[in-house]
């Protein structure tokens, strides 16, 4: 038994300070945003320019001038303000955002993330902000399932796959279980119908007991 | 009186040779000059390198200026998306280089260009395939890659507004790459919904100053904007 994805977006909205200012990337880390509380309570960025996102709006309504990173049409919140690229991304890399939510490939024990390019033969390379979001917030949460579709782990001693960002991952939300990547290793902070005993068998990695 | 309005968009585009190096504001479609790029496939010039954030979307604009063959290398930060099948062929069949950027670095590295900065230490990218054989350096225990800026010849860009002195105004997020573009290019070419009188701009929200702005075209409403371009896609 493991959660879903919404289960699992609600409980990353869950971990999110109120007051915060936060990047949701694409795909599945979109979902956080249903789970955020009402109001103004999160201030949400998107990195093509613009604080206090709102919602997608009503069918009929969309302007192709107001999109998020992902090119799909939102809203803008009452306190919302636009920006040009370089200050979007100095707002990112200056330290300036609490949170910033990503997908991944692979995440390290030490960190290491591992989300832009499978590394195939003729594959067309694709980068974007990736690189980026990967250091751009005092927080970066990275949201996966624990095993691929093979069932070998995700979260591993070293990625096999080209780095986005070294040693840049905090914390590590997946349908097993939540990790914390600390100085002293990797921590296990909460588990989903899933044992230490049944995730070190997995992982074949070094774990400390819940925080 | 000092004007840098143009009769039209051939005017504007007057003196773009072949082998320039050119940026091309936008994000996906947000803020791309579609219709300075419909006049730059008329225009002619070849063996192009563009900046951009993508490489095409779809069969319209940047991508219409890749299928005309015009372009020899483009830099950019996101060239694959769903809608991407003009740069995806060329690329596949060996006809156009690709310099694949960060895009904070992309956004950095240009409006370094404008501003006169000669390189900037960046965390973003160390320890990535796009950092080596790049200088790196530790500073406060942090990690750092050496980037260079990035300048044009020319910078077609997108606004709202503008008056006769160039002064400009975006609208919502089509603003991008606009202003940092602006002030990047030899020569900026800005093509607007719509000019308004001298004075009319209250001078406080001015977003670009008209000193980095060339040659300015009104194209009225942007026609392509209210027919399906929503493709989603990351970055």
């Amino acid at each position: 038994m493991s959660l879903s994805r919404e289960d699992l977006a609600a409980i990353v909205a869950r971990d999110i300070r109120e007051g915060s200012y936060v990047n949701l990337g694409i795909g599945i880390p979109t979902l956080v945003a249903n789970y955020l509380p009402p109001g103004d309570a999160i201030i949400l960025h998107t990195e093509n320019g613009m604080l206090g996102m709102g919602p997608s709006p009503a069918e009929g309504q969309e302007d192709p001038d107001l999109m998020n990173a992902g090119k799909l049409p939102v809203t803008a919140r009452p306190g919302a303000s636009y920006f040009h690229h370089a200050d979007s991304f100095a707002m990112m890399r200056g330290g300036h955002l609490d949170v910033c939510v990503l997908g991944a490939f692979q995440v390290s024990e030490r960190g290491d993330l591992a989300n832009w390019h499978s590394g195939a033969p003729g594959a067309i390379p694709a980068v974007g902000g990736a690189m980026d979001l990967a250091i751009g917030a005092k927080q970066v949460f990275v949201m996966m399932d624990l095993q691929d579709r093979d069932g070998r782990p995700k979260l591993v001693a070293d990625c096999s796959y080209p780095l986005t960002g070294v040693a840049c991952v905090d914390r590590v939300y997946t349908d097993r279980a939540v990790f914390d990547i600390t100085l002293d290793g990797l921590v296990v902070r909460e588990t989903f119908d899933t044992t230490h005993d049944e995730l070190r068998e997995l992982l074949a990695l070094d774990l400390i007991g819940i925080l | 009186m000092r004007t840098k309005l143009s009769t039209g968009a051939t005017e504007a585009l007057a003196g773009i040779p072949d082998g320039a190096t050119i940026m091309i504001g936008g994000f996906g479609r947000a803020g791309q000059p579609v219709e300075l790029i419909d006049a730059l496939i008329e225009q002619g010039a070849t063996d192009l390198t563009i900046i951009n954030n993508n490489a095409g979307n779809g069969e319209t604009g940047l991508a219409a200026l890749l299928a005309a063959r015009r372009v020899s290398k483009i830099v950019c930060s996101f060239p694959r998306q769903s809608d991407s099948q003009v740069f995806n062929g060329l690329y596949a069949a060996g006809l156009i280089e690709l310099e694949l950027v960060p895009q904070g670095n992309l956004a950095e590295r240009i409006r370094a260009a404008g501003a006169g900065i000669g390189g900037f230490f960046t965390p973003t990218g160390f320890g990535t395939q796009l950092a080596e054989g790049k200088e790196t350096r530790k500073i406060d225990g942090r990690n750092y890659v050496l980037e260079y800026p990035l300048r044009s010849d020319f910078a077609l860009i997108s606004a709202l507004h503008a008056d006769p002195w160039g002064n400009l105004v975006y609208r919502e997020t089509a603003r991008n790459f606009g202003p940092i573009m602006a002030a990047a290019a030899t020569t900026t070419i800005a093509q607007v919904d719509s000019v308004v009188e001298l004075g009319a701009l209250d001078p406080e929200f001015v977003v670009t100053p008209g000193i980095y702005v060339d040659r300015v075209v009104a194209v009225g409403e942007r026609s392509w904007l209210r027919h399906g371009i929503f493709i989603g896609e990351q970055a």
